[in-house]
């Protein structure tokens, strides 16, 4: 009998849970709320609490974060839901995305408190002001130390390098279709030889012995010899695709940590990524979305930044980290594009990459 | 004994409409549940694609069928999804027989280990996976044979996969066949053969039916496997709805291979629920325990030992290799850095997932067991073509990309009174609607086995419809219950696709971390994505040890 009772309770108790959940859904949103400001962004988006505690504590706005996926994700997602946003002010939206997210009204316009501290180079959208740059980073080949120095060869340094005999199946790199790098780093080969001569370029690239796989994860972590997972994994490319950030990644998150990184950057490979932060359309608190937006770009957050997300900073005084300079070196003069540009014309590349490269 | 089946005179007819007051009773929750949080968001998302203007384009099905890259995938996802489950039914045939009829040390935590990787995140198997047949991996080692980047990656995984699923359905039965009537025939004078081919495989036949399409419908569905380890060659139907949705953005091109899919899923479903009806024919059905014995002679040991080893390679080992990878550090230390939330990654320490994840697999637990019982209990009382039909919607969201699930949640799940779409509750949901399918599979068998005559009984007796379950049923199903509300768990424990859709930042569940960990560079990453996966595989590998501590019944699907 008892334990009949048991399981009565059980389900009873399995009905409250439901009930009680239903119930307290309702109260989640709070939205409405002038004091909170939700930021949209994406998975790789992170701080240190107690930057984002001084800027709670100076303003009065409590900072509500909700990361939303992949960086493509997010930006989709976020256009999807632009009539009733998730949030107030949207992150993480990069150069090659730009155009998609501004030609769907994603954003209203803001101009930043202290905007006039971007490095030129880094402004886009300069009469509008929809969008604000936070961050960039570069994409390039990486490699693998130990196997150049073991094989007596001197790493590649630029894109002309990688169809050279000597790097013959050495490279791995990401779908341009499906990974942001992967595209990234076809961008950079389209800036570097033209609408018309990448395609010459990525048919020597193949003759020369490039693998593709699907993922960043997977070619950085199964395929590249020189990362740690590639090294369990008895990965066997010297050469990926991955972020002028990586060998410091390298570097900071080993233990213990070596004096110098297994990891080079060919400098003369990177494509220049550049993120932005922009007030949602349908923002439900545009004054706290402000203030989010000016908190991005003061040097506060800006010299935060780079040991969290591995990207360097875009305004004038911020400090790159040590770790940065001293075992990955910003590329002097990488491959950049126009968001317009990118935008003309990255579906009719990519689909002409996939025949060329993957069929 | 079913009440479908007994013959109904004019006085049960008066009792059955009855029976249908409170047959509807029951389903209107399930069926609630799964209108709102299931097919007005596929529909909403599949709207939003094909509507232009308010008028449905569905002229855009024949412009995507015309393409040829569209054509490619679809022949793909067929042909591997044939071919995953032939391979599959072949290695694990010989492992249902030998679980079913061996007694042998060890086969408890066997029956749970070879059920670990049905229940495991894709994300993680992966990374596991390509150890064996990947560079450096068993294979390549003993013979030099690497496929990661050939198809026979996908399929070899989708068999690590599915093991489970056919050992546990078709193995289910097996134990409770009475060997004594193969017996009987090869004393009439049949060959070894004959007997078996007369007798057991008829008895067989509709459950193998069963699990092989169940196989096949998991594997035409296949995401992560394929995203995986097709590498950017090689697409199924649900990748190519993630890619088109996810990164190209074409939500037309979606919607379409969204319907594609609904169509033949619902297909395979239909076929499906004719073989679990053929299956329920009556058979005599023994104790498992009568059945198993001591592996007799060269043949039955060699064989034993075969599967054994095929388990050992092929389920085991890629395991194996996660567990190896996350102690490849001094002192444990990636499962000491989990504990500090210096990674900057998610704000807490990584170790908290283990938390979030129980808290969220509980809760959708707790929703997919009153859901699916509920719509057990329905399907138990009278089998009419709308209850058939009712049970196979009920597993359509095993069929349907968690993408157009997650995308669809976003834009209707956004307005009050529904309004759910910062809430928490949205991931135990979207776990639910995976969780549902098992505990209605578990618990229909057994339902369905109760003598209709004690219901009969309670109801002359005065009893109300909800007194004869609590009374007759509940009883009789509470361990079946409880192994219904094992598998939710540990489903809803692995599930990634839709919760990483919905996944909170700051409380992020065990796969979603080990992803997250995984998409960033050092050693310190990976080695604590290795540890977590650990610790997910031993979270799981636990609750369902649990599981066959308490199972009695084996006639469910699961």
């Amino acid at each position: 009998m008892s334990k009949k009772r048991t399981i009565t309770a059980v389900v009873v108790g399995l009905g409250l849970v439901t009930l009680s959940a239903c119930g307290s859904s309702g109260s989640g949103s709070s939205d409405a709320d002038s004091k909170t400001v939700t930021l949209v962004s994406h998975d790789s988006f992170t701080y240190s609490k107690d930057v984002l505690s001084a800027f709670e504590k100076e303003s009065g706005y409590t900072v509500k974060v909700l990361k939303d996926g992949d960086a493509g994700q997010a930006v989709n997602k976020a256009i999807l839901t632009k009539d009733n946003p998730q949030g107030d002010v949207f992150f993480g939206v990069d150069n090659t995305l730009l155009s998609r997210a501004l030609d769907n009204g994603l954003f209203q316009s803001y101009e930043a408190k202290g905007s006039d501290l971007i490095l030129p180079e880094y402004r886009v959208d300069e009469d509008k002001h929809r969008v604000t740059p936070i961050d960039s980073g570069d994409i390039c080949v990486n490699y693998d130390k130990a196997y150049f120095s073991e094989h007596k060869l001197t790493p590649p340094q630029s894109f002309d390098d990688l169809i050279k005999p000597e790097y013959k199946n050495l490279l791995v790199t990401e779908n341009a279709s499906t990974s942001s790098p992967g595209l990234g780093f076809l961008l950079g080969t389209a800036a570097k030889y033209g609408d018309d001569g990448w395609q010459d370029y990525w048919t020597k690239l193949k003759a020369n012995g490039v693998k593709v796989v699907d993922g960043w994860e997977q070619a950085y972590n199964e395929e590249f010899s020189g990362s740690a997972g590639g090294k369990k994994a008895k990965a066997d490319r010297p050469l990926v695709v991955s972020y002028a950030s990586s060998p410091p990644a390298e570097v900071i998150y080993a233990d213990p940590k070596p004096t110098t990184a297994p990891t080079g950057v060919a400098t003369g490979t990177c494509f220049r990524q550049v993120e932005y932060a922009g007030l949602l359309s349908n923002a439900k608190n545009t004054k706290g979305g402000e203030a989010l937006i000016d908190f991005l770009i003061t040097k506060q957050f800006q010299d935060d930044m780079p040991l969290n997300m591995f990207v360097y900073p875009v305004v004038e005084g911020a400090k790159v980290p040590a770790e940065f300079t001293e075992f990955g070196p910003q590329a002097k003069d990488p491959e950049t594009m126009a968001p317009a540009k990118i935008a003309d014309n990255r579906d009719q590349w990519v689909k002409s990459w996939t025949s060329l490269v993957l069929k | 004994m079913d009440l479908a089946r007994t013959e109904v005179t004019p006085r049960a007819r008066k009792k059955s409409r009855r029976g249908d007051a409170a047959r509807f009773g029951l389903m209107a929750l399930p069926v609630a549940f799964f209108g709102v949080f299931f097919a007005y968001p596929v529909a909403a998302i599949v709207a939003r694609g094909l509507k232009v203007d308010g008028v449905w384009q569905f002229g855009r099905i024949w412009d995507v069928l015309a393409q040829s890259d569209i054509r490619h995938v679809l022949w793909f996802t067929t042909w591997q999804a044939l071919a995953s489950t032939a391979l599959t039914l072949l290695i694990a045939l010989p492992g249902a027989y030998v679980f079913a009829r061996f007694d042998f040390r060890g086969k408890q935590v066997l029956r749970a280990v070879v059920t670990v990787p049905f229940v495991l995140p894709t994300v993680v198997v992966g990374t596991a996976f390509l150890a064996l047949v990947g560079r450096g991996g068993l294979l390549d080692e003993l013979w030099g044979v690497r496929l990661d980047t050939t198809v026979w990656a996908i399929l070899l995984a989708h068999v690590f996969f599915n093991y489970a699923v056919v050992v546990r359905t078709v193995g289910g039965l097996w134990s409770q066949l009475d060997p004594r009537q193969e017996e009987a025939a090869r004393m009439l004078g049949a060959s070894r053969l004959a007997a078996w081919r007369k007798v057991t495989l008829p008895a067989l036949s509709p459950a193998v039916a069963a699990a092989a399409l169940m196989v096949f419908l998991f594997t035409f569905t296949s995401f992560g496997v394929v995203q995986i380890l097709g590498g950017p060659t090689f697409s199924t139907l649900e990748v190519e709805i993630y890619r088109q949705t996810s990164e190209i953005f074409d939500l037309s091109t979606a919607a379409v291979l969204t319907i594609i899919q609904f169509v033949a899923v619902g297909a395979i479903l239909a076929v499906h629920a004719r073989t679990v009806r053929r299956r329920e024919t009556a058979l005599r059905l023994v104790s498992p325990e009568v059945t198993a014995r001591r592996p007799r002679g060269v043949g039955q040991w060699a064989l034993l030992a075969g599967v054994l080893a095929s388990i050992a390679v092929l389920l085991v080992l890629p395991l194996g290799v996660l567990v190896q990878r996350s102690l490849d550090a001094p002192d444990f230390g990636y499962y000491r850095a989990l504990t500090s939330d210096d990674s900057g990654i998610f704000l807490v320490a990584p170790i908290e997932a283990i938390g979030n994840s129980l808290q969220y697999a509980l809760a959708a637990t707790a929703i997919a067991v009153l859901i699916g019982g509920l719509a057990a209990a329905a399907l138990t009382l009278r089998a009419g073509r709308l209850v058939r039909g009712f049970d196979a919607l009920l597993m359509l969201p095993l069929g349907v990309s968690a993408v157009t699930v997650g995308f669809g949640f976003l834009i209707a799940l956004d307005e009050p009174p529904l309004n759910l779409r910062s809430s928490w509750i949205l991931v135990p949901l979207a776990q639910a609607l995976v969780g549902v399918p098992f505990v209605v599979r578990t618990m229909l068998p057994v339902l369905r086995a109760v003598d209709g005559r004690l219901r009969e009984a309670a109801a002359v007796l005065g009893a109300s419809p909800w007194r004869v379950w609590r009374e007759v049923d509940l009883p009789m199903v509470r361990r079946a219950l409880l192994v219904a509300a094992g598998f939710a768990f540990a489903v809803s424990l692995g599930e990634f696709g839709a919760t990483v859709f919905i996944a909170r930042p700051d409380n992020p569940t065990l796969p979603v971390a080990v992803a997250r960990l995984l998409g960033r560079a050092g050693d310190l990453n990976y080695g604590q994505a290795m540890a977590l996966s650990t610790i997910l595989m031993v979270v799981c590998a636990v609750s369902l040890l649990l599981l066959e501590r308490v199972r009695t019944d084996r006639t469910g699907e699961f």
